[in-house]
């Protein structure tokens, strides 16, 4: 029992760094999920000033510590949430993921259920072709010599 | 079962489009577009929009709506728009010339760092009042189509002028100058 919470304790001690703050953000990530406002795309495919003060800002703010989340809030409280590439996966823009999500649920619903029914319609037995009358009255034949 | 699935499908699916039809009229019915720009070409004079920005210096809100009764001439600018510097100073002369005639001149600093808006305030000495849109939401509305333009509005809240680009040249000047005259009612 003693070993387990040293263990515990040990695995708790190894996690504490990257729980406290991890890996700086990268410039590059961030630069691919931010919309430049002006020219309406990423930062990294523009050179736009607007985009290049805002690279600046970026490097600023990871420079001076700040996690990918803070630094994504504060561009959003400076030009609103349209500067996100992604919309946020809380509110309003939970609705941007979840509807993509509802709408291939809907049609795995379609497509099962049309499966499913094809598949019942081919289980009916197939319709037996009419005999021809040559062949019926030789089978009667040799039905009759068969049970005489 | 099928036919029913079937059914419904399709009734979805022309809602959807009747909704995306609806949502597409709508784009077209709000979207100024530069209509404004255009009309005032065409002498009429038509409604400004009723913005309420905030203000750049943090003292609450300011809304266009209050300033009827005054002339206004609301300036389109950011801090990193080259042009916007070179109009600064003279928009500045402006306002302190005319603004004891009823004239107002209001900065609309948008797409831009509050932080860096302040400098360049600062950095011009700018005192005529300044609201801020950083998403820039407010510019589909006017129909602003490049940084700086400059919109001339008259007492009654209507367009007089639209000047776009820079007001740096003799002719942009006294283009300007003939629109607050008009704007002013003199």
């Amino acid at each position: 029992m003693r070993a387990l919470a040293l263990l515990v304790a040990l695995g708790a001690l190894a996690l504490a760094p990257a729980a406290r703050g991890g890996d700086p953000p990268s410039a590059a990530d961030l630069e691919a999920e931010i919309v430049c406002p002006v020219c309406e795309t990423t930062l990294d495919q523009s050179n736009a000033p607007i985009a290049e003060r805002m690279k600046l800002f970026i490097r600023e703010r990871i420079a001076a510590g700040d996690s990918e989340q803070e630094i994504k809030d504060a561009l959003v409280a400076e030009f609103g949430p349209g500067v996100l590439a992604t919309p946020p996966k809380r509110g309003f823009g939970l609705l941007a993921w979840a509807l993509p999500l509802a709408g291939l649920a809907a049609g795995i619903v379609v497509v099962s259920l049309l499966a499913r029914s094809w598949a019942r319609s081919r289980r009916v037995a197939p319709v037996a072709p009419p005999v021809e009358p040559e062949l019926e009255r030789r089978i009667d034949e040799e039905l009759a010599r068969f049970e005489s | 079962m099928i036919r029913r699935a079937k059914l419904v499908g399709q009734g979805v699916a022309v809602g959807l489009v009747v909704l995306l039809l609806a949502l597409f009229a709508w784009s077209l019915a709000t979207e100024e577009g530069g209509t404004l720009a255009a009309a005032a070409a065409r002498g009429e004079r038509p409604p400004a929009p009723d913005l309420t920005l905030e203000r750049l210096d943090g003292g609450g809100e300011l809304a266009l709506s209050s300033l009827r009764g005054k002339a206004v001439v609301l300036n389109i600018w950011a801090s990193w728009c080259i042009p916007c510097k070179e109009e600064a100073p003279y928009l500045e002369r402006v306002w302190r010339r005319h603004r004891a005639r009823g004239l107002v001149v209001v900065g609309l600093d948008a797409k831009d760092f509050r932080r860096d808006a302040r400098a360049f305030v600062e950095r011009f000495g700018l005192t005529f009042p300044i609201v801020y849109d950083g998403p820039g939401d407010t510019l589909g509305r006017l129909g602003v189509t490049g940084f700086p333009e400059t919109f001339v509005i008259d007492r009654e809240g209507r367009v007089v002028d639209v000047i776009v680009g820079a007001i740096t040249s003799d002719d942009d000047r006294a283009r300007l100058a003939r629109a607050i005259e008009e704007a002013l009612g003199g």
